[in-house]
């Protein structure tokens, strides 16, 4: 008899996990809390670095899930993992029990919410948006203010509930920077004159052609970069908004007008995950994130055997990692299951 | 090196060895979070006293930090403690208790000297 | 005559403290100020005089307060101060009636029954016995509670005890001494002749039944007469001070003294007015929320009668008066504090024993980095006229909505105002005056007060409670001063702010400043009751707890006060409100971050309220209202 794997979370990591399970001759269920699978990936309109459409590597998802094999149980969350005996039963908030050999836990990330920030005044100030509104502007082609005009300057404040003990995150999301200096260029892609600034404490550009892409964001898209970490944001009398910050290299306080301010949210642990979380028993970090069981070689591994990891529930992941860090997920699975004397 | 009319100026540097760096060692041992302090300037963004007058916590810091005293002793007393800066830190520095600490320090120095 | 040399001891002791009493007094008098000296006049001779007897009665015998915080520790203090005031009382009575003579020196009442060893036999006398015998086991009883509380100190149902010094040391141990010395004594002497009560009579018996009692009873009275000698003397050097100083302290209080802003004789009759309870310790949330155990006012009156340098205990608070509110004394404790950290550092000088027994006059020389101002590059202030000035102080720049939702009550309700800080505006000088440095506060007060007055205002209005504490105190202005959430209320009771009722179930977060510092606790709930559904919490009003944000600790790391600021959140949302209200920006601020429920200032909940929907800003575009997630 074939053995069972279930898979929680419809997103890139899950998605990966399951379709590489499916090609290793598993018996694989999916279990998706929104109605189709894709999660954050649906909402994005380019990746970075190279700007491809998100639609693409959602094809490739399609072909590698689309197989009679996998079993997609969409608009179901999954609350708890229990163990039984030699195998684990994962219970769905509905109080369905399901019984699996193994657990792949791939419940991603959730964005940070600005309106923890009140400072920046997002939900007070309406040209005061996120990123994933933004995207979402990209994706409708229709970067306009709230008053339906385009706007001439736009400002994008990094490190929004990242590297902030304000607001309990003390870690770097490290894909905000990149996502910045992606919109800022897709900024000047659909409305040519206006003037984009970037805010940043640092610019981070570990991954591979993400400094090339600052460099093409300044060399070839004009687009302005100020070091300072913005303070606070008000309105103007003829609602344009205020912000404040430090030109940190020039050493003077900066007063700037700006018809819409891009907040560049981190990366949070999901409150699915949480969830999950407390009530499986499964460690998680002072950063609220799963912890792995050792994070050199046992990042796909949690503290209950049988149970696994993949993708930004442990970490901030941009896609690339996240997939490698499912399919190593998968590997593990397959060591597991072959060791189990089941 | 005359020859090509320049001369390195011993103005210009901070000279980090002969730098007296006490008072800064002073305030991260009393008060550890002035170490976590990464110059962002989200202090001198939001501060009071920085909307009607040249004044940078940020820069502050640093100069402490390099031994660089006498500009932090002429400014420090223009902060007025108001703490927007310890609400906006992204660090957590206590920057309230790391100027007080400042000025304490100065103080002490002037008894002493005299 | 009836003379024992044992008796010597005591009566050193007892004229040396009474003497002392007097002459500590007349001192503290001097140097009280000339109007707190008509005061005092006034109210030793007047009205107050009844009440100041009443509160003594209550207070330094009944010890009603601390009952009221904890049965067991009043009960400990009541058997002890009201038993023995009560055992002298009628022990002197006894010494009257019984005794050879009427009008007898003290020791012929404290050692009744050596002198008078066959009294109690039968009849009145006996009863008499028997009522002095119940007295001396309700002292016992509370003893017993005192050594347990100082052995274990979570029996009697207090978290902490205050640490002792070693002369505190020798006063307690005699202090502890005299009542089983006297029980001895007592018991070997009623033995010996086979008198006594219940307790006495009993033990001495059983004593005597295999040992010499009547040999055996005379150390004892050695050892009672020492132990009360020793006790007296050594008083004004310990926290026992208390005992006689509290009762000043009454007849001071109770004519209108205050603490005010200078420190002077009143301050010092405070500081030694303190019994080192601990009440204030349990009260604490430094204490409670962050165990952090050493800074609380018991700490630093102590630290301040032994002359220490207190420095960083005074600048380890909150600020937030709790303890002001519990301490069952009624010492102006966050006053004295504040006292304090003006003086700045102190220097550590070990006394002489005549110093310790008249200590000087505390003197502060604190040295300034320049005698220049320091806020000399404000510029001069620009008249803005207007009704009303709005000034919305430092912290509600960084809280946006409250910010908006003033504005948009302001211009809903038809007032005409200005206002003032829009574009930031100068400190109010609290948190300087937190830190200590009033001088330089005063320069901002000066700045302040003059753009107030240029404006013609008749109303000031305010939503930081930190700024409202201190224009109301420290500033002259000769406006009416009102926080937002009185102001509010105002315009509601005027009919000007029609709002609609919201069926949110809130709970109110009572600002440390608002509430305990300038006693505003009833216009805020009015408010929240005539928009919302308000619940009571386990903190309301004066019980209120500090959000950890306080701008008064300048000591605590952000962690701590985050600890702090969660602990409180988890207590008000204990019973799932769907909004926790406050009236501050900072304790907005430092409380959203530490619950999920969700955090509002009442500004912003009236706002929501106000039945004017076209002063809503309509979101024009559609594409703005779907806030998505972020992918990568």
């Amino acid at each position: 008899m074939k053995k069972h794997v279930i898979v929680i979370g419809g997103g890139p990591a899950g998605m990966e996990a399951a379709g590489q399970l499916i090609k290793n001759g598993y018996d694989v269920s999916l279990f998706e809390k929104d109605k189709t699978t894709g999660g954050h990936l649906n909402e994005w309109f380019k990746l970075f670095p190279d700007r491809r459409a998100g639609s693409e590597v959602l094809d490739y998802y399609k072909n590698l899930i689309s197989g009679k094999d996998l079993k997609i149980i969409n608009s179901t969350v999954v609350e708890k993992v229990g163990q039984s005996g030699g195998s684990l039963t994962v219970s769905t908030k509905e109080g369905i029990e399901h019984t699996a050999d193994a657990v792949v836990i791939a419940t991603g990330f959730d964005l940070f919410k600005s309106t923890r920030k009140e400072e920046y005044g997002y939900e007070i100030y309406d040209n005061v948006i996120s990123s994933a509104d933004l995207e979402a502007m990209f994706r409708k082609g229709a970067v306009i203010t709230s008053e339906g005009k385009t706007p001439k300057n736009v400002g994008f404040v990094h490190c929004v509930g990242s590297r902030d003990e304000k607001v309990g995150n003390l870690y770097c999301s490290k894909l905000c920077c990149i996502t910045a200096v992606k919109q800022a260029i897709e900024i000047k892609e659909h409305v040519p004159g206006t003037k984009v600034y970037c805010f940043y404490m640092d610019m981070r550009m570990g991954g591979a052609y993400y400094e090339e892409l600052y460099r093409e964001a300044q060399e070839e898209w004009g687009v302005n970069f100020i070091r300072g970490k913005v303070s606070e944001v008000s309105e103007s009398i003829n609602n344009r908004l205020i912000v404040k910050v430090e030109d940190t290299l020039a050493g003077r306080p900066l007063k700037m007008e700006l018809d819409m301010l891009v907040l560049m949210a981190g990366m949070e642990m999901s409150e699915a995950g949480k969830k999950l979380a407390s009530l499986t028993g499964l460690k998680t970090g002072d950063n609220r994130f799963f912890s792995p069981a050792d994070h050199h070689y046992g990042s796909n591994r949690s503290n209950i055997s049988g149970i696994f990891y993949a993708g930004a529930c442990t970490m901030p992941m941009n896609i690339t990692e996240t997939i490698s860090h499912a399919r190593a997920a998968v590997a593990d699975v397959i060591d597991y299951l072959k060791d189990s004397k089941r | 090196m005359d020859k090509f009319g320049f001369a390195i100026s011993q103005q210009r540097q901070i000279d980090f060895e002969a730098n007296r760096r006490d008072i800064a060692e002073y305030i991260s041992e009393k008060e550890p979070s002035f170490r976590v302090c990464i110059e962002c300037g989200c202090c001198a963004a939001t501060c009071t006293t920085g909307n009607f007058t040249p004044f940078s916590l940020r820069e502050l810091l640093i100069l402490l930090k390099r031994g660089e005293n006498d500009k932090v002793r002429d400014n420090i007393n223009k902060c007025m403690l108001c703490g927007k800066c310890t609400l906006v830190c992204p660090r957590g520095v206590n920057t309230r208790n790391v100027i007080s600490l400042a000025r304490e320090a100065f103080q002490d120095r002037i008894k002493n000297a005299v | 005559m009836q003379f024992d040399p044992f008796i010597i001891p005591f009566n050193i002791g007892l004229y040396f403290i009474l003497i002392y009493a007097v002459v500590r007094s007349v001192m503290w008098f001097r140097d009280l100020s000339k109007q707190d000296k008509l005061r005092l006049q006034r109210g030793f001779f007047g009205r107050s005089f009844g009440q100041s007897l009443k509160e003594i009665f209550m207070e330094s015998l009944l010890h009603r307060k601390i009952f009221k915080t904890n049965f067991r520790l009043g009960y400990m203090h009541m058997s002890l101060a009201f038993g023995w005031f009560l055992l002298i009382l009628f022990g002197t009575l006894e010494a009257d009636i019984f005794g050879s003579s009427h009008l007898n020196a003290p020791y012929k009442a404290i050692f009744f029954k050596y002198f008078n060893p066959d009294h109690g036999r039968a009849g009145f006398e006996a009863v008499w016995s028997f009522v002095m015998d119940f007295l001396l086991a309700v002292i016992l009883s509370g003893l017993i509670i005192a050594i347990i509380k100082r052995l274990y100190s979570r029996i009697v149902g207090m978290k902490k005890t205050t640490k002792l010094r070693p002369l505190d040391k020798v006063a307690l141990t005699s202090l502890w001494m005299i009542f089983p010395s006297r029980l001895i004594a007592e018991s070997f002497t009623s033995g010996a002749y086979g008198t006594g009560s219940f307790l006495t009579g009993s033990l001495g018996s059983w004593l005597a039944s295999f040992l010499p009692a009547h040999e055996m009873a005379y150390p004892f009275w050695w050892l009672y007469s020492l132990s009360l000698g020793t006790f007296f003397v050594l008083l004004p050097l310990t926290r026992y001070m208390h005992i006689p100083t509290e009762l000043f302290l009454i007849f001071a209080r109770n004519s209108g003294i205050t603490t005010g802003d200078k420190a002077g004789a009143f301050t010092d009759i405070q500081t030694y007015s303190c019994s080192s309870c601990g009440i204030c310790i349990d009260a604490c949330q430094l204490n409670f929320s962050t165990g952090i155990t050493n800074i609380q006012s018991a700490y630093l009156l102590k630290g301040i009668r032994n002359n220490e340098n207190v420095k960083d205990i005074a600048f380890n608070c909150l600020m937030c008066g709790r303890c002001d509110q519990k301490c069952p004394v009624g010492i102006e404790l966050t006053p004295i504090r504040m006292l304090r950290r003006r003086a700045g550092e102190t220097e550590h000088v070990e006394k002489s024993i005549l110093k310790r027994y008249f200590p000087d006059k505390p003197s502060f020389n604190p040295v300034k980095v320049s005698e220049k101002p320091s806020f000399d590059f404000l510029p001069s202030s620009r008249p803005v006229k207007a009704d009303v000035v709005y000034f919305a102080g430092c912290m509600t720049h960084l809280t946006p909505s409250i910010r908006n939702s003033m504005i948009k009550i302001l211009d809903a309700s038809g007032v005409k105002y200005k206002f003032i800080d829009e574009n930031g505006g100068v400190c109010c000088g609290r948190p300087l005056m937190l830190a200590g440095q009033d001088k330089e506060a005063r320069e901002l007060i000066n700045f302040n007060s003059k753009l107030i007055l240029k404006s013609g205002a008749q109303t000031l209005v305010t939503s930081c409670p930190i700024c409202y504490k201190v224009f109301r105190e420290s500033y002259y202005l000769d406006i009416e001063v009102l926080h937002h959430t009185q102001f509010i209320k105002n315009l509601i009771d005027e009919g000007s702010l029609k709002l609609n009722f919201m069926r949110k179930k809130v709970v109110y977060h009572t600002p440390c400043d608002l509430g305990r510092g300038s006693g505003v606790y009833d216009e805020p709930r009015d408010v929240l009751r005539y928009v919302s559904r308000l619940q009571k919490t386990d903190f309301d009003n004066e019980n209120s707890l500090c959000c950890g944000g306080s701008l008064g600790n300048m000591k605590i790391s952000y962690k701590q006060k985050q600890i702090i600021a969660a602990d409180a959140a988890a207590r008000l949302t204990k019973d799932n409100p769907e909004i926790l209200a406050t009236s501050c920006p900072l304790c907005k601020k430092t409380l959203a971050a530490a619950t999920e429920t969700k955090v509002a200032d009442i500004a912003e909940i009236v706002a929501e309220a106000i039945m004017l929907p076209n002063l809503m800003k309509e979101k024009s575009n559609p594409m703005l209202i779907v806030k998505e997630p972020v992918t990568i």
